[in-house]
Parts: structure tokens; C-alpha cells; sequence
């Protein structure tokens, strides 16, 4: 396996190295992990989400922490703090601005990810637990975005955390025990605030720790690559440095372009103008929107206006707003198709390009008010989310015909390059690994 | 290593299997009593307890036709005075006429005091605080999804499936009401 033979290149030249490398190899590791480390020579662009990701993990926690200075979690002072943020603090607009749109970004890059992941296989045997490891952090995320909207305290704020908190009024008996647990009071106030920053403030670093763990995992398997062919000789693979690294960089500015843009001139454009005034339990704004992000979910939340026997609409909503996150998690094994890529998969490929349509489909009718023809169209989108994982991913594993699988991923290199070369295939060079290019 | 040949000849389970299950059943317990406070801390505390606790509102300055709002465990509550028409007019609905029925007599405050109506004032849709109309024979209308309720906050049409709930109350007079508990 290359990836053995890539292991243990690194050689201290400094004494200093020397001394740390026999204490604690962290020099070591950091090499073998982030520069020797070998990944496929095919990665494209869909492969830099995950190093954006831990970026922006990092620029998140960076700004909270700043911005927790100046924050006051109590009902009486937190929506003053948070104007008084931004007009008062230095640079204080800037982060919070950095802060709120990043958590937006965060949330449009692990939905790249995800997709990249369900196109390329990357869920399937051996890295199953990468992937479940995945879908921890994005519940984790999703908790932490939440409550950290929670923490402005304004109408959107207090709302958003009354219709989500009474999500767990649907359960019979326990309900409502777990509900005032979570809010500790009867209703959305101070405990509950005070709570949700201590856990808003808490679960990035739990988060940090699943990352941590998701890397390790997928250093153990290796990544996938659009062939969905493992790496099986060295002229498969290149090094982690420059190669990977260069392309994360070079996609992480545009990534930040776009960033920017929304930070300096619509840094509002993703929020809600009624969150701007502050949290009041006897008014209720028009119409309550969770943020973007969660808008798929709240949408199939809402798609159950039916009781089934003793089991009411409200509960069933909860059930099959868990349950579309929960599905994730089964994924590897409700995908019956030995072929990894969907590059080589006719029908897979058509079924996900209509998932991922069906999906942003669904985020545009959470936004729609939950009446008429939105709600028979949430029915029948939340139906095909569903039947995708349960149906469609099980029997298209039986009944498609893949394309060929090419052997290698140099050979399936060298078919694409010849093709852009006219047909001539330039041998000599192109066997070699890129690392010897001239 | 002289011991092996004497405990494989103890008849099981041996006195170390018990030591080892009473340490580890000993070790959850712990583990458990010590959980319990991290858990049992974010339960309602007493001061939102007793926040909690009935509340006494004063009826004496609400004239028939009038309504006010008050708080009760953080929530709000309509108190709504009643005049002899809007009675009538809720009377008048017939189960038809409603999407859960509930008779009016089990709407209203009581023999003595039968012209009061205490409701929650967040709809039973998604939860807006619904506005006080007068076009009877509709008594509520929340200017959220367009829930219409009537004179007692039975859900007439809309969105939402059900009545507005009743908090439990008592009248300890005729102007004085206790929202929080039905014990005199």
C-alpha cells in the first residue's frame, strides 16, 4: 500500500527537531498528515469543502469567543449588548457580521460536502464511520446554530426557540417535562438563555473533537476521489503538500470572495429584519422562519398535516423532521450498489441530481407559508426525500447496470487525458507521477 | 501463579466474579448520583417556581365588551368580559359551524360569573398572539396564518385544528379570578 509506503518520510534536520521528534513526534505527525500525506491525483474541486470547513470552524470559534466579551446572556441585557456590539465596540459590527454570515457559509459548504459525499460514494464500506462521524458534527452543528441564534434575543430569537422547543410538546407524557428540562421555566426566558449560550458556547469545542476524529478517520481509510477507485500504486497518488493544499487554498479565496462580498455589502440579506427588535412574549412577527439552513427540515416538519391512528400530525412532523437527519446515518448500508461513483452509475447519477433539486425545493417551500398547494408540494417533496434513501438507494443497487469501472485511477487519468490529447497518449509522460513533470 | 491451580478449582461464580460485579454495580450508582445534579439543575428552579405559582387578577375595572391580557408562567392569557349579544351570538354556532366543538357552557367562567372568558392568547396554530375582534359572531382573529375563533375561542376556521386551551382558573369572587389553579 503506498499509503504505508508514504508514512515515516519525515526527517528532522534541527536539533531541535531531533529532540522533539524522540519526546513528541508532533513535528512527525503534522508531516506525515498535512504534507507526505498521500491523496488521489484525480481530487477536483468538490474535495476542498472539507478543508473550508475546518476554517471556518476555526474563524467561528475565533469570533464567538471575541464576541462573547462584550455579550450579556440575560433577557434584561442581551439585546442592548448585541446593538450595543455593534455600534459601540470596536470593530464589534465586523464580528458580529463575520460571525452571523459565517455561520450561513458554514452551513452552504457542509451541504457541498454532503453532496460530494453522496455523488462520490464517500459513505460507502470502508468509511462508514467517517461518514456517520459526519452527520454527528452536522447535528452538532445545527443544535449549536440554533441556540446561537437564540442568544440576540430578538423576535425571531424568542419565537424560533418557543415553535423548536415545542417540537417536544408532541411526544405524549414526556413532552412536557423534557420541554420545561430544556427551557427550565415554562416558558422561553432567562434560564433558558442563560443555558443556551453556556451550550452555544460549549459545542463548538465538542464539534472540534468530531472533526478531530473525522480526520483521523478518513487519514485511516484514505479519501475517495471521483473514480471511486482506491489508491493502488503510487502513480495513483500525490502529496497532501503542494498538491492538496494549493487547490484547498486557491478554492478557500473564493470561497472567501463570496464570503466577503456578504459580510460587507448584504451582511443581512440571510437574516430577519424582525430580529431587530427586541424578543416580546405577547407580540409575534407575521410570519416565523427559521434560518435558511434549516428550511428543508422545517418544510418536511410541516408537509405532516395528517394523524395517522393515535399518533397526531404534530408528532408525526417532529418524527419525520428527526427522521430525514436520522436517515443519514444509515446510508451505508441502505445503498445496496457495489459501484462507489456515481460517475459510473446512469441511474444513481439522474436520482441524486433529482435529490439535490427536491432538497432546494424543499428549503423554498419552508420559506412559503404552510397552507394550499405549498403544503401538497412539501408532501409530495418530503416523499421523495424519503424514498430516495429508502427505496430508490436499495433496489437501484439490484436492478442498474453500471459502466465499466476503470482499474486504476491512472488509468482512468490517462483515458481523460488521451481524449483531450486527440487520442494520442502521451505515455511517458503522463505515467509518471506528477511529482516528476517537468 | 500458584493461586491458578487453586481458583480453577473454586466452583463458580468464584468470590472475585462478586467483588467484580458489586465494584462495577457500585461504580454505576456513583456514576448515577453523581449525574443526577448535573441533570436535575436544569429542571424550572424555584424562583421561576414560585414565578410559576396562580395569579390573582383583578376583574373590577373590565366592563362588558372589554377584554385585557395577562401573564401567567411567562405566556399570555386573554381575560375577556362578555356582553349579552356576544353570548347570544356564540350561543348561536352550532357544531357545524366549527372545527372542534366544545359547548358553550364549558367555554365560559361559570354559573355566577357566566359573562368571562379566560383563553390562551397564543393560537393554537403556531403560536401568535391572536387579535381581539368584535365582528361577531368571530371573537378572535390572528393575523398570522388567518385563524378565526369566536366569542369563547372556539376555532371556527383556518389553519389551526383546535380551541383556544383554558388555563385552569377559579373566581374566588365575582371580581376577583385566580389563573394557575382550579382549588379555591
Amino acid at each position: 500500500m503506498s499509503t504505508i509506503e508514504h508514512h515515516g518520510t519525515y526527517q528532522p534536520t534541527t536539533g531541535l527537531g531531533k529532540w522533539m521528534d524522540a519526546r513528541l513526534p508532533l513535528p512527525r505527525l503534522m508531516y506525515d498528515s498535512f504534507v507526505a500525506y498521500p491523496v488521489p491525483r484525480n481530487l477536483n474541486y468538490a474535495y476542498t469543502f472539507g478543508g473550508m470547513l475546518s476554517i471556518m470552524l476555526v474563524l467561528q470559534i475565533l469570533t464567538g469567543v471575541v464576541l462573547a466579551m462584550h455579550y450579556n446572556g440575560s433577557t434584561a441585557g442581551a439585546f442592548t449588548s448585541v446593538e450595543h456590539i455593534m455600534r459601540d465596540v470596536n470593530n464589534g459590527w465586523l464580528l458580529r457580521y463575520m460571525h452571523a454570515n459565517g455561520a450561513s457559509f458554514f452551513f452552504a459548504a457542509v451541504f457541498l460536502h454532503i453532496f460530494r459525499g453522496m455523488y462520490y460514494g464517500s459513505y460507502k464500506e470502508p468509511r462508514e464511520l467517517l461518514w456517520i462521524l459526519g452527520c454527528i458534527i452536522f447535528l452538532l452543528m445545527m443544535a449549536t446554530a440554533f441556540m446561537g441564534y437564540v442568544l440576540p434575543w430578538g423576535q425571531m430569537s424568542f419565537w424560533g426557540a418557543t415553535v423548536i422547543t415545542g417540537f417536544f410538546t408532541a411526544f405524549p407524557v414526556v413532552g412536557e417535562p423534557i420541554q420545561q428540562l430544556l427551557l427550565g421555566g415554562f416558558a422561553v426566558d432567562n434560564p433558558t438563555l442563560n443555558r443556551f449560550f453556556s451550550l452555544h458556547y460549549l459545542l463548538p469545542f465538542m464539534i472540534a473533537g468530531v472533526v478531530v476524529l473525522h480526520v483521523w478517520a478518513l487519514h485511516v481509510t484514505g479519501q475517495t476521489n471521483p473514480t471511486g477507485v482506491e489508491i493502488k500504486s503510487k502513480t495513483d497518488s500525490v502529496p497532501f503538500t503542494p498538491f492538496a493544499t494549493i487547490k484547498d487554498a486557491f478554492a478557500l479565496i473564493v470561497f472567501f470572495l463570496f464570503f466577503a462580498y456578504f459580510v460587507f455589502y448584504m451582511p443581512n440579506f440571510l437574516g430577519h429584519a424582525d430580529n431587530y427588535i427586541e424578543a416580546n412574549s405577547l407580540v409575534t412577527p407575521a410570519y416565523i422562519v427559521p434560518e435558511w439552513y434549516f428550511l428543508p427540515f422545517y418544510a418536511i416538519l410541516r408537509a405532516v398535516t395528517f394523524d395517522i391512528g393515535p399518533l397526531t400530525s404534530k408528532l408525526l412532523g417532529v418524527l419525520a423532521m428527526f427522521g430525514s437527519i436520522a436517515v443519514l446515518f444509515v446510508m451505508p448500508w441502505l445503498d445496496t450498489s457495489k459501484v462507489r461513483s456515481a460517475v459510473y452509475r446512469p441511474w444513481y447519477k439522474v436520482f441524486f441530481w433529482i435529490f439535490v433539486v427536491n432538497a432546494i425545493f424543499l428549503g423554498w417551500l419552508g420559506a412559503k407559508p404552510a397552507e394550499g398547494i405549498y403544503t401538497f408540494l412539501a408532501q409530495i417533496s418530503t416523499l421523495y426525500y424519503f424514498g430516495f434513501f429508502l427505496v430508490i438507494l436499495p433496489l437501484l443497487g439490484l436492478i442498474e447496470t453500471p459502466r465499466r469501472v476503470p482499474n486504476s485511477i491512472t488509468e482512468a487519468v490517462l483515458a481523460k487525458s488521451s481524449k483531450k490529447n486527440g487520442g494520442v497518449t502521451q505515455v511517458s509522460g503522463a505515467t509518471a507521477s506528477p511529482d516528476n513533470k517537468a | 501463579m500458584s493461586d491458578t491451580t487453586t481458583t480453577e478449582h473454586e466452583e463458580l461464580p468464584t468470590r472475585r466474579d462478586f467483588i467484580y460485579v458489586a465494584t462495577g454495580m457500585l461504580g454505576v450508582i456513583g456514576a448515577a448520583s453523581v449525574a443526577w445534579p448535573f441533570i436535575d439543575q436544569m429542571r424550572p428552579d424555584a424562583a421561576v417556581l414560585a414565578a410559576g405559582q396562580p395569579i390573582d387578577v383583578n376583574l373590577e375595572a373590565v366592563e362588558p365588551g372589554q377584554a385585557i391580557t395577562v401573564t401567567w408562567r411567562g405566556k399570555p392569557y386573554f381575560v375577556r368580559r362578555l356582553t349579552e349579544d356576544e353570548i347570544a351570538a356564540a350561543d348561536a354556532l352550532g357544531e357545524g359551524d366549527m372545527k372542534e366543538f366544545a359547548p358553550i357552557d364549558t367555554r365560559l367562567g361559570g354559573e355566577e360569573v357566566k359573562d368571562w372568558v379566560i383563553v390562551s392568547a397564543n393560537c393554537t396554530h403556531l403560536g401568535c398572539v391572536p387579535k381581539v375582534v368584535d365582528t361577531k359572531p368571530e371573537g378572535w382573529y390572528c393575523p398570522c396564518h388567518g385563524s378565526v375563533f369566536d366569542m369563547t375561542g372556539r376555532i371556527l376556521r383556518g389553519p389551526a385544528a383546535t380551541n383556544l386551551p383554558l388555563p385552569p382558573y377559579v373566581f374566588t369572587s365575582a371580581t376577583n379570578l385566580v389563573i394557575g389553579t382550579d382549588q379555591a
